[in-house]
């Protein structure tokens, strides 16, 4: 099926097969291995890419439902000249071993920022009707989504809240 | 996964026309847990009708004073409404529960009530499931029970509903709108969209075939508190243990059953002076253990027990 999406910026025209997901669109079709496949299931966060500014995961779409989507994967985000603030702090402070899980990541802080930012609430939200208080358990339960098997989660923490502010 | 057609419904009329006429069609919404499920080739469905796009995600409040949130509704825009947040907390509070942020901001309303069991049976394809596989069989029943349904469950299935928030739209006495391929619009309590397994566990709902939910309508909400509490096996990003969900005098059960469990009994006892404790024991009393989940009638009792008084200390 005919299929436009913009990715990155730049509007992509591609004949998929229906069962084509979003990653795999992004990964085998057109070339950005930037986004991960980790579980393929939607359980690591690993594949996270930003639709139309909000963060999901692109293993569990297909790519024909994003049709007329703008999509941001890492390497829509910065590049190696000209870091986003989020991929800066992750060097910075290390918030990495592997790496594997990094863009899924990254993508997922900068969505999360985005949805503090307009007030959607987490299960750790006290109030509900307050502006939220981004704190350590506030910032650590939003990103649950985003597994990291080498557990450098203090440095995954310090580097959002680096950005954060 | 196995071939299938795809097409982008132009209008619900359009959809529910082409589910009718359509074998072994399925919706499509946020294609979080279909998608899922026909990775693990246990959805096999041949067309897929994308009904994502259609202009049902409106959030608005009802004449009535009640809230109105289209099927199309993300899980993340229903639980960020201001109203949602402000008058039906419980609500709030119970989709932030469930999944992750990622699948909340891709999952629909409509889609979250249509989501299918996490019983590890019926994910196991080498495994029987009645529900999966009719006939051949449950699994569960001697099995792998820890996380198996306590009420309404049958010789044939012990699974549960999964879904957090429609344990919040049970307390809340939410309604059901849908639209029929006949044409054919109606409103019904959500407690009756959900069915007990029975004898025929591959049916989750009664809904007819090719059916769509558009919306799920609140009414004001009852006088008095409101709390979800979710027991789970890790804090966060885990499916539920159980739950209960709390709105004023209203008392509703997650994961319990093959439904969302309203606890009638239960909201009698209370209404008529009896500790929270109490009502949830009389609730609990036709309660029934397949072995490893013998815990969670406990687990329940405790749960409602805590969420009844936390209800009431934030009712006053």
């Amino acid at each position: 099926m005919r299929t436009t999406i913009t990715v990155n910026g730049e509007a992509r025209s591609v004949d998929v097969d229906p069962r084509t997901t979003l990653l795999d669109l992004l990964r085998e079709t057109l070339g950005l291995t930037g986004t991960k496949k980790g579980c393929d299931h939607g359980q690591c966060g690993a594949c996270t890419v930003l639709v139309n500014g909000v963060r999901i995961n692109a293993c569990l779409s297909l790519a024909v439902m994003h049709d007329g989507d703008e999509v941001v994967s890492i390497e829509g985000l910065g590049t190696p000249d000209a870091l986003h603030p989020m991929q800066q702090a992750f060097l910075t402070h290390d918030a990495f071993q592997c790496g594997y899980c990094t863009p899924g990541q990254i993508c997922s802080a900068v969505g999360m920022l985005a949805e503090v930012e307009a007030g959607w609430p987490s299960q750790e939200t006290g109030d509900l009707t307050a502006p939220v208080d981004l704190t350590d358990a506030e910032l650590r339960e939003r990103m649950s989504g985003n597994l990291c098997r080498c557990s450098a989660y203090p440095q995954i923490v310090a580097a959002i809240r680096e950005v954060a502010g | 996964m196995r071939p299938f057609t795809y097409e982008r419904a132009e209008s619900a009329e359009a959809a529910v026309q082409a589910a009718a006429a359509t074998p072994e069609a399925k919706f499509i919404a946020g294609g979080t847990n279909l998608l899922d499920l026909m990775k693990l080739d246990i959805e096999r469905p041949a067309h897929l009708i994308d009904v994502g796009r259609l202009p049902l995600a409106r959030i608005e409040e009802t004449p009535e004073g009640g809230l109105r949130i289209g099927a199309m509704a993300t899980n993340s825009q229903a639980a960020a409404d201001p109203q949602v947040r402000a008058r039906y907390p419980v609500l709030a509070q119970a989709i932030v529960a469930g999944g992750s942020p990622q699948l909340r901001n891709k999952a629909s309303v409509g889609g979250n009530l249509m989501q299918r069991t996490r019983c590890a049976y019926f994910y196991d394809t080498a495994k029987p499931c009645n529900k999966r596989e009719p006939g051949s069989g449950c699994g569960a029943l001697e099995g792998l029970n820890r996380n198996a349904a306590i009420l309404g469950q049958s010789h044939a299935c012990i699974a549960t509903h999964a879904s957090d928030m429609a344990v919040a739209l049970a307390a809340l006495d939410a309604v059901v709108e849908t639209l029929a391929p006949t044409g054919e619009t109606r409103a019904f309590p959500l407690l009756e969209l959900h069915r007990l397994p029975g004898e025929t566990p591959q049916v989750d709902t009664h809904l007819i075939p090719g059916e769509l939910i558009t919306a799920v309508v609140l009414p004001p909400p009852p006088p008095g508190g409101q709390v979800y509490r979710k027991a789970r096996d890790r804090a966060s990003y885990a499916g539920g243990l159980a739950s209960v969900a709390v709105a004023g005098g209203n008392l509703a059960l997650g994961m319990v059953a093959h439904k969302p469990w309203r606890a009638t009994d239960a909201e009698a006892a209370l209404a008529a002076g009896a500790s929270p404790r109490e009502a949830a024991d009389i609730e609990l009393a036709q309660a029934a253990a397949a072995g490893r989940n013998a815990f969670k009638v406990e687990l329940v009792a405790r749960l409602t027990a805590a969420a009844v008084a936390e209800a009431r200390g934030r009712g006053r």
